[in-house]
C-alpha cells in the first residue's frame, strides 16, 4: 500500500510542547514513529557551570515547571553529598511534603490532560478545578504556585507553621474524596475503559528492554520505585505501598497514577503527623569542596537523575541532568508500532511526557553552511582530530613512535 | 468608521481567539495559561477561545525564551496570522530572556523574533496576571 509520512509539530493542536514526530503511515496504521527533539533545548546544563551554587538551585527548578521540586531537590541532594552537609530532618520532612503535593497536582495535570485526548473534556474541567485546591496550598506553603523555590542548599528556605499543616490536611481530605471519585469513573466508566485498555500496550519485557522508568514501567508490572529502593530525604521513615499494575496499556497507566495519588494522600498525612522539630536550614559554604556526586530522585514521572561535578570553585564544573521522559520517549515508538493513528495523541499522553525536561541536547553547528547535518562517530572523530592538528597538536608523529616501541 | 467596521471591531474585541505556542518554556507558564483557561479562572467568559491553528488566531500567547531551533518556526507561525493580529509575551522568560538570558541557545524575548504588543512579567505569570494581561490588551484596543 501507499505510504504517506505525516509530520506532527512542533506547532499542533495536539502538542502542548513543540516537539516533532515522523509518523509513517500505511491506510491508517502505523508503520514508524520517529521523534524529533531539540525545540526546547535552552542550554541549561552549560549555564549551570557559569552560574553559582546557589542560582543554580533556581536555574534547575526551571529545567520542568511541572516537576519544578523534583530537578532542584535532586540537584540539592547531590550538592549536599559532595559538601556533605547533614540536613535537618524538619527540612527533608518539609522538602517530601512538597514532593508529595507536587506529584498530586502533576498527576491531577495528567488525568486531564489524558481526558482532554481522548475527547472527554469534563474530565479535563474538573481535574483541572480540583488541581486548584493542591496549587493553592503550595502556594500558601511556598509563596509560588508552580515554580516554588523552597530548596536551598543545606535545607528548605520557609517553615511550616501549624495553622498551615491544618490547612494542608483539610485539603487532603477534600483531595481524596475527588480522587475516589474519578477512580469510580476510571473504573466503572464504560467509554473510557473501552478508549484506554489495550491502547498502547508495552509488554513486561518490553519495559525492562527499553528502561522505561515510573508508572509507565509500573504499568507493566515492573516493581521499581526510588522512594522505596533508594530513600532519599524522607522517605525511609514513611509507609507506603508501590503501585503496580499488569495492564500493560494506557488503562493500566491510568490505575497506576490513581493509586499513587491515594499513597500521596497517606504520606502527605503521616508527613503531617510525624513532622519532628528543629531547625531548616544548616548554613552552607559558598565555595563546595571538589568532588561528584550522582542523585535520584523519582519524579511524578518516573526516575531523574542529576550529576554534579565540583572542582572547589563556587560554580560546579559539570552538571549533567537525565529526565524521566528521555527514559520513557524510546518505548512511544514500540507502542505505536501497527497501531491506528487516531490512538497517537493518548499513547504520547500516556507516558506524561514533558519535553522541556528532555531537550539536554548538544547542537553542532558548521560555519557557512545552512544545512544541518548530523554527524557520524567518524565524523567526529576525525573533526577532533582536524581541530587539535589547526592547534599545533598532532598526535600522528606519536601514534607512529607507539606503534614502533610496541613493536 | 464604517458601520460594518465597526461592528468587526466590536466581534472581535468580544470573542479573540488565541494561539498558545511554547517557545523554549519551562512548562510552567504554559500550564498557567491553561489554568487560566479552565473553571477557577476561566478566561471564556471574555469570550476568549483556544485554537489550534494560527489561521484562526487573532492573539498569540507566547511563553519562552524563543530557542534559536524554533525562531523560525514562530516567525512561519505569525506570519500565518491573519491581520489584525496581536502578540502577547507571557512570562518573565518570554520578556526578557529571565533565567535563562546569556545561555548560549537562546534569544533573550519574543521581540527579538516578532513584533509584541502585551507583556506579562512573573516566573510563572500567574493565571490572574495573565487574564489582566489580555484584558488590558483587549480594552486599549477599544480606544482606539
Ligand atoms: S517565565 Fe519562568 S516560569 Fe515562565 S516559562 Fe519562563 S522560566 Fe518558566
Amino acid at each position: 500500500m501507499h505510504k504517506v509520512i505525516i509530520p506532527v509539530g512542533p506547532q499542533h493542536p495536539a502538542l502542548k510542547e513543540p516537539e516533532n514526530f515522523m509518523i509513517t503511515l500505511s491506510g491508517e496504521k502505523i508503520l514508524k514513529f520517529s521523534a524529533r527533539l531539540g525545540y526546547n533545548h535552552r542550554g541549561i546544563e552549560k549555564a549551570c557551570e557559569e552560574r553559582t551554587y546557589i542560582q543554580d538551585v533556581y536555574l534547575t527548578e526551571r529545567i520542568c515547571g511541572i516537576c519544578s521540586h523534583s530537578h532542584s531537590t535532586c540537584f540539592v541532594q547531590a550538592v549536599e553529598e559532595i559538601a556533605a552537609l547533614e540536613v535537618p530532618k524538619r527540612a527533608l520532612y518539609i522538602r517530601t511534603l512538597v514532593a508529595e503535593l507536587e506529584r498530586v497536582h502533576s498527576h491531577l495535570l495528567w488525568l486531564g490532560v489524558a481526558g482532554h485526548e481522548v475527547g472527554f473534556d469534563t474530565l479535563l474541567m474538573y481535574t483541572w478545578r480540583d488541581r486548584e485546591v493542591v496549587m493553592d496550598i503550595l502556594a500558601m506553603l511556598t509563596g509560588n504556585r508552580v515554580n516554588y523555590g523552597i530548596n536551598t542548599i543545606g535545607g528548605v528556605r520557609r517553615d511550616i507553621t501549624p495553622e498551615q499543616s491544618k490547612e494542608v490536611a483539610k485539603a487532603t481530605n477534600t483531595l481524596e474524596e475527588r480522587t475516589k471519585y474519578y477512580i469510580q469513573i476510571a473504573t466503572k466508566e464504560t467509554t473510557l475503559i473501552k478508549r484506554l485498555s489495550g491502547v498502547g500496550v508495552l509488554s513486561h519485557d518490553d519495559a525492562i528492554r527499553l528502561g522505561a522508568v515510573g508508572p509507565t514501567a509500573r504499568a507493566s508490572s515492573v516493581d521499581r520505585d526510588v522512594r522505596r529502593d533508594d530513600p532519599y530525604a524522607a522517605y525511609g521513615e514513611l509507609k507506603f505501598k508501590v503501585i503496580t499494575d499488569n495492564h500493560n496499556d494506557v488503562y493500566g497507566r491510568t490505575l497506576v497514577r490513581m493509586g499513587e495519588l491515594m499513597e500521596s494522600y497517606s504520606m502527605i498525612r503521616q508527613l503531617l503527623k510525624n513532622m519532628p522539630e528543629g531547625p531548616i536550614a544548616v548554613k552552607a559554604p559558598r565555595k563546595i569542596p571538589a568532588g561528584e556526586a550522582v542523585s535520584r530522585y523519582e519524579a511524578p514521572r518516573g526516575e531523574d537523575v542529576h550529576y554534579v561535578k565540583s572542582n572547589g570553585s563556587e560554580k560546579p564544573e559539570r552538571v549533567k541532568v537525565r529526565a524521566p521522559t528521555l527514559a520513557n520517549i524510546q518505548t512511544v515508538a514500540k507502542m505505536l508500532e501497527d497501531r491506528q493513528l487516531a490512538d497517537l495523541p493518548i499513547v504520547i499522553a500516556a507516558i506524561d511526557p514533558c519535553f522541556s525536561c528532555t531537550d539536554r541536547l548538544t547542537v553542532i553547528k558548521e560555519a557557512g553552511v545552512r544545512k544541518n547535518k548530523v554527524m557520524s562517530w567518524e565524523d567526529l572523530h576525525d573533526y577532533s582530530i582536524g581541530w587539535y592538528r589547526e592547534r599545533g597538536i598532532d598526535f600522528a608523529g606519536l601514534n607512529k613512535k607507539l606503534t614502533r616501541m610496541l613493536k | 468608521m464604517g458601520l460594518i467596521q465597526k461592528t468587526v471591531n466590536w466581534a472581535r474585541l468580544k470573542s479573540p481567539w488565541v494561539l498558545h505556542f511554547n517557545t523554549g518554556a519551562c512548562n510552567a507558564c504554559d500550564i498557567e495559561i491553561i489554568a487560566a483557561l479552565t473553571p477557577r479562572y476561566d478566561l471564556e467568559r471574555f469570550g476568549v477561545v483556544l485554537k489550534g491553528t494560527p489561521r484562526h488566531a487573532d492573539v498569540l500567547l507566547c511563553s519562552g525564551p524563543v530557542t534559536k531551533q524554533i525562531k523560525c518556526r514562530l516567525q512561519r507561525i505569525y506570519d500565518q496570522m491573519p491581520e489584525p493580529k496581536f502578540v502577547v509575551a507571557v512570562g518573565t522568560c518570554s520578556c526578557s530572556g529571565g533565567v535563562f538570558d546569556g545561555c548560549y541557545n537562546v534569544e533573550s524575548g519574543i521581540d527579538q523574533a516578532i513584533p509584541v504588543s502585551a507583556y506579562i512579567p512573573g516566573c510563572p505569570a500567574s493565571p490572574k496576571a495573565i487574564i489582566d494581561g489580555v484584558v488590558k490588551l483587549l480594552s486599549s484596543l477599544e480606544t482606539k
